[in-house]
């Protein structure tokens, strides 16, 4: 204990009037921000007179703030005040930028504030909470997201499928897995133009063309409740299939030659050495890659709201594109952040509910 | 005993296995084409339609020279055909203006979040820190947690705080935003990346005397780079597609080019030939850096998945 405790307290020791500075330092630079911070909210609430037009000094003021505190930790701690430095940074970024929008956003859920009102914010209690479980289109939407979740196992297992195609013997690999990969990168709101209003379009699409050569009369993609929702997955899919195919194959890649070598020497088939092999060595890649895709599909918006926004009749909405509708054809934002922040809570507790699952199906079958 | 019983059963079935071994490679060929059809076939359509003409577009022609004969019609709309590049022209104005926007939003939230992530995720991987209760593991779980943060549960509170800090339709307001989008992503990556660094290097170093952020900075950086190479890639990909934040937080200034696309596509009925431009323009640059840069995506993708 003595021999770890010397060498900051040496430090401390030989400039004891640097770690007195810093602890200052940072005092003097809190109250100062804490000052500016009141001055200004007193400012805001037209109590005093004086103060600046916007909030935009206040956020230099933190980053000054930000400054002093990394200084003054580095004279008063030594070398363990210069490795907080390299956290510190993105700590007060994060903090600045989640902390004030989450609580914010928690007290605009409670209010009634409709922005093409002149009433402004009225504090309106669960009123939206009560709204919230009388939409029809809210829970609707919340369906459809079940629905575009169970879609990611679709993905996965066509993504499973390329993978395995990538890692075998072929040539021109490289082209393939650059090509296979390319519509990831694309964004989805080109993704929208090029397949969704074109190639799916109702007259002149290609899609649509080969629909009616193969039969199909009046091949309309977005008309229909299921298949407009069937459209939007497959378009998602073909952006984010290249993601799991990409993790799968790298898992493909690591696993050791000489388990399917020794397979095949006991007399094996492909497929039972695949069931019985690679599948259950790939599981803990496997889950990875489905939980990461999950949390990334929670999010869709961006190819519904381009495309159908939400039709026909609701059938392809997500929670986003709903919400996203709600603020910006409504301009009902204390209602649609209730919204958001009902949803947020179902994520939390849903994605915690698939990490413990997750875990326990991997330590089960290890 | 084994061995020769199975290359004797190997001799006497030679033609059905070899039978069997070319079906297997045809059917593995006739799948990764068709795959690299579904995949290439849109890409090929955008930019094909660009050149296309209104009949063109009608009798759904495919390739170009055989069945129609390419034009400017598309790019010509954009102010980027060849007879058009000189004049002046207020759609090519917007556009650059959009494409510039994206640019600098792309490139400036990347570099935020590559330098901060990657500072930080080196203190995760190597130090022990405290911040009250949290201790490493709860700091690299708050960070990674705002992965799972949708965008709606923040785009209200930040049109609210972005227009008290008049960041609102800025640039600085959608870097910001962007950085704190990808920084989770950039954290991830790196700490991977520098787990995998073995400690004693720097610890060499500090004997020799270096400090603590120059073992970092001399030692351990240059062989973290194309960690960092990949992260910075896959964030300008995440930045210069984002949509959603930037179609509720900008208007005129700082609008960028996805939401220009997103714009057009309502408007103008099917001028096909000019969105396709358009979703080409804006496509293009990815599709150059997923060419040539195909190996620090795939290597951004995978940090973390496979131990």
């Amino acid at each position: 204990m003595q021999d770890v405790s010397t060498s900051p307290g040496s430090i401390a020791r030989t400039a004891p009037d640097r770690a007195v500075a810093g602890t200052w330092l940072i005092a003097v630079a809190s109250i100062l921000f804490a000052a500016l911070v009141l001055a200004q909210s007193l400012y805001k609430a037209e109590v005093i007179g004086w103060g600046f037009e916007t909030w935009r000094p206040i956020a230099l003021a933190y980053v000054g703030w930000g400054v002093a505190l990394a200084l003054g930790m580095v004279w008063r701690r030594g070398i363990e005040g210069h490795k907080s430095l390299f956290v510190l940074p993105a700590v007060l970024f994060t903090v600045a930028m989640v902390i004030f929008p989450t609580f914010f956003g928690l007290y605009i859920a409670f209010t009634d504030w409709n922005l093409s009102s002149f009433e402004g914010r009225r504090f309106s209690g669960l009123k939206n909470l009560y709204a919230l479980f009388a939409d029809p289109y809210y829970w609707n939407a919340l369906g459809n997201m079940v629905f575009y979740v169970l879609t990611v196992l679709v993905q996965y297992a066509i993504a499973f499928g390329l993978a395995l195609l990538l890692n075998a013997e072929i040539k021109a690999r490289k082209f393939f897995r650059v090509a296979f990969l390319l519509p990831f990168m694309l964004s989805p709101v080109a993704v929208s133009w090029m397949i969704g209003k074109s190639l799916l379009e109702y007259r002149y699409g290609p899609v649509a063309k080969l629909a009616r050569f193969l039969g199909w009369d009046s091949p309309a993609f977005f008309t229909s409740p299921w298949v407009a929702k069937t459209s939007i997955a497959v378009m998602d899919a073909w952006v984010w299939i290249p993601f799991i195919m990409i993790m799968l194959l790298a898992g493909l890649q690591a696993l050791p030659k000489e388990l399917s070598e020794a397979a095949k020497v006991d007399g094996a088939s492909k497929w039972q050495s695949f069931w019985q092999i690679t599948f259950p060595l790939m599981l803990p890649v496997s889950i990875t890659a489905i939980v990461l895709r999950i949390i990334f599909q929670l999010k869709l918006a961006d190819i519904v709201i381009n495309v159908t926004s939400g039709g026909p009749g609701g059938a392809t909405d997500t929670v986003s594109s709903f919400i996203f509708r709600e603020y910006r054809d409504r301009s009902n934002v204390g209602y649609g952040t209730m919204l958001a922040e009902f949803y947020l809570v179902l994520i939390i507790i849903f994605i915690t509910l698939l990490l413990s699952i997750a875990n326990r199906w991997v330590k089960k079958t290890q | 005993m084994t061995v020769m019983a199975h290359t004797q059963a190997r001799s006497r079935h030679v033609t059905p296995v070899r039978l069997g071994r070319i079906v297997g490679k045809v059917a593995i060929y006739a799948l990764l084409i068709f795959w690299a059809f579904v995949s290439l076939f849109p890409i090929y359509w955008t930019f094909s339609t660009s050149f296309k003409k209104a009949a063109n577009v009608m009798k759904g022609h495919l390739i170009p020279w055989i069945d129609y004969v390419p034009d400017w019609l598309g790019w010509r709309s954009l102010g980027l055909s060849p007879d058009t590049l000189f004049n002046t022209s207020t759609v090519r104005d917007e556009f650059l203006n959009r494409f510039e926007n994206s640019v600098i939003a792309s490139l400036s939230a990347s570099t935020l979040a590559v330098v901060i992530g990657a500072c930080a995720a080196y203190g995760l991987s190597r130090f022990e820190y405290k911040f009250g209760p949290m201790k490493n593991k709860d700091i690299s779980f708050f960070f990674l947690s705002q992965l799972i943060l949708p965008p709606v549960v923040l785009a209200m509170p930040f049109l609210v705080l972005y227009k008290e800090l008049a960041f609102l339709d800025t640039r600085i307001g959608l870097i910001l935003l962007y950085t704190l989008m990808v920084l989770p992503i950039v954290i991830w990556i790196m700490r991977d990346q520098f787990d995998t660094i073995p400690i004693e290097l720097e610890q060499a170093a500090m004997v020799d005397g270096c400090s603590v952020w120059g073992a970092f900075l001399r030692i351990v950086l240059p062989i973290a780079l194309p960690g960092m190479v990949a992260a910075f890639i896959l964030s300008v990909i995440l930045c210069w597609n984002e949509y959603f934040f930037a179609a509720l937080l900008t208007s005129t200034h700082a609008k960028t080019l996805p939401v220009m696309v997103a714009s057009q596509t309502g408007s103008q009925g099917i001028s096909w030939w000019s969105m396709a431009a358009l979703s080409a323009a804006a496509i293009l640059p990815l599709i150059v850096i997923g060419i040539t840069l195909e190996r620090y995506i795939v290597k951004g993708l995978t940090a973390g998945s496979v131990k």
